[in-house]
């Protein structure tokens, strides 16, 4: 088996989905969009219901509306490629095979919100593609897909530029990506305001996942309302999942919202799962008996990370495991997250060593509910979700594992 | 440090300035690539970036700080992340570490006395439908066994 990943950009795997993996040729987007008025794409995207894709879910077509509505000379749109949620690995794959998609995304969102220049925040971790995907622009701007007049249409000037991020999960917040960008600690702001209208620079901008502006290139080119045929009524279209851990196959799959988390685990060959952790490290741990809810923003909303454990899994292990990533990526600016997640971790510590009380672990999870509240971004407000969903799912296998057994096993 | 390799470094410090711009917006892809050519980035090398910005050394110092990629001690000549979240760790990465470990001679986190390798672990490198996974310097490994991971590090100069 090959072990170096080597990148050709924008070679398929044999993909299939309904939406982002279906037919789509370099530029088609960007073409239709300047043949249109700003106002029609903005209907375009009303029609489709489409949602972040980072996780959020906050309605893109809102998004847009309220950027383009600011009154600025410079906007920005912003590309957060910086996925550093565990068991995530969508972006890498869009774009690696995909980058038509997220780039003629990036230039519609910038004709439509009256931005002048695009910037990828591209992880640390993705170093390997950053020469590929800058390639992969100058042959854009060969073609007049980026620079002055692009396709001829007279004033539309836009640039994208790629920025490498250094190895911080908290980035992927946007206002703490925001501040990476403009050459500080990326250390999350207070919102409001909202980047919409005090954003990179002070300036309006637009902070956009990699998969919504993949869905976006579809939408501008098929219509608002076939994207919305896909999905449920209040999660429209599909999305990407990126499924790792005990299964056959794992990998990205396209499925529509609404997929049972039973249907999913048969696709991909889960045999014996005992446990999904949906949403990664930050998302909720779904138990057996769970298995039939559906993955949607109403039901389990996600940005698309799918973590399987089999029967043989230690549980306990694995909220370990997540409790020390967030005591590791704690950007340490609030007291709830900084000081929370160490104690969350020293708690799942006692369990193991089988030293703790009960009235303990309440209190923790009394943290938890505290830290969900009053820390100031989604790390904090989200990273004892694992801690509580976990306890509470597999109680039974956590609490009887005696004095440092592992379960009789 | 000599002067004719403090005039050097200036002079590179200076062509990243050109390129990337002299706004503090800037900071962040110019220290990337004094860290990717040097490992690190010196007192030196962070006054002359502050110089160049127009910014504090200390505030040059604060970013560098802050981010887990960056850093102002030397490291071995390559660096090797192993990935130490839940999905590469279910797949083997305990023995894939532990074989590198053994092969040389260091812990997870320390540097060869040749200076030829340091290893540590790293967060999630998104490769968790093939993992274990690991990263030398910019380049990526996956589908790991302790033999493979080895094997790779005997090619590396």
């Amino acid at each position: 088996m090959e072990n170096h990943l080597t990148v050709k950009l924008g070679e398929k795997k044999d993909r299939k989905g309904p939406v982002i993996f279906s037919e789509y040729k370099r530029g088609d987007a960007i073409r239709k969009a300047l043949s249109m008025s700003r106002e029609d794409i903005l209907f375009e995207l009303k029609d489709s219901k489409l949602k972040g894709r980072g996780g959020a879910g906050f309605l893109t077509s809102t998004k847009w509306m309220l950027t383009a509505a600011a009154k600025a000379e410079k906007k920005f749109i912003i590309c957060n490629a910086d996925e550093g949620e565990p068991g995530t690995f969508k972006d890498r794959v869009l774009l690696m095979e995909y980058p038509e998609l997220v780039f003629d995304g990036m230039v519609v969102g910038g004709y439509t919100i009256g931005a002048q220049l695009g910037i990828v925040y591209l992880r640390g971790e993705y170093e390997y593609l950053l020469k590929p995907l800058e390639d992969y622009l100058e042959e854009m701007r060969k073609g007049n897909l980026l620079g002055k007049n692009i396709l001829g249409k007279e004033g539309f000037d836009f640039e994208i530029k790629i920025v490498l991020g250094s190895g911080a999960y908290v980035c992927g917040e946007e206002t703490a990506l925001i501040e990476s960008l403009e050459g500080h600690r990326g250390e999350p702001r207070n919102r409001p305001p909202y980047p919409i209208n005090t954003g990179f620079l002070g300036r309006p901008t637009s902070v956009n996942n990699v998969e919504t502006l993949a869905a976006v290139s579809h939408i501008v080119v098929k219509g608002g309302k076939w994207f919305a045929k896909y999905g449920t009524d209040k999660s429209s279209g599909s999305k990407l999942f990126s499924v790792s851990g005990d299964c056959e196959r794992p990998g990205v799959y396209e499925l529509p919202w609404g997929t049972k988390v039973s249907e999913l685990l048969e696709l991909v060959g889960a045999k014996n799962a005992k446990a999904v952790q949906i949403g990664g490290a930050s998302g909720h741990c779904i138990p057996k008996p769970q298995f039939e809810k559906t993955l949607a923003y109403e039901d389990i909303p996600t940005g698309g990370s799918v973590m399987i454990f089999n029967d043989n899994r230690d549980m306990l292990k694995v909220l370990k495991n997540f409790m020390e990533f967030f005591v590791d990526e704690s950007c340490g600016q609030c007291t709830p997250c900084r000081i929370g997640n160490v104690k969350l971790l020293e708690g799942v510590e006692m369990i193991e060593k089988g030293n703790y009380t009960f009235a303990h672990i309440n209190k923790l999870k009394d943290l938890g509910r505290t830290m969900q509240l009053a820390s100031k971004c989604g790390l904090g407000q989200s990273s004892p979700n694992p801690f509580i969903s976990i306890l509470e799912n597999f109680k039974d296998e956590i609490f009887n594992r005696g004095n440092g057994g592992r379960n009789g096993r | 440090m000599l002067v004719v390799e403090k005039n050097a470094l200036s002079e590179e410090i200076e062509s990243y300035v050109e390129k990337y711009g002299n706004d503090r917006s800037a900071l962040l892809m110019i220290l990337h690539e004094i860290q990717k050519k040097h490992r690190h980035i010196s007192e030196f090398a962070q006054q002359e970036v502050a110089r160049l910005l127009n910014i504090h050394p200390v505030e040059v110092y604060s970013v560098i700080s802050f981010f887990a990629f960056l850093n102002t001690n030397p490291k071995g000549r390559n660096l090797v992340r192993i990935c130490q979240t839940i999905s590469c760790d279910m797949k083997g990465k305990k023995q894939v570490v532990e074989a590198i470990e053994r092969e040389l001679g260091i812990k997870i986190g320390e540097t060869t006395k040749d200076n030829k390798f340091t290893v540590e672990y790293a967060n999630c490198l998104g490769l968790c439908d093939m993992g274990p996974a690991m990263a030398i310097n910019d380049q990526v490994f996956v589908n790991l066994t302790p033999e493979k991971a080895v094997e790779l590090l005997a090619k590396v100069k």
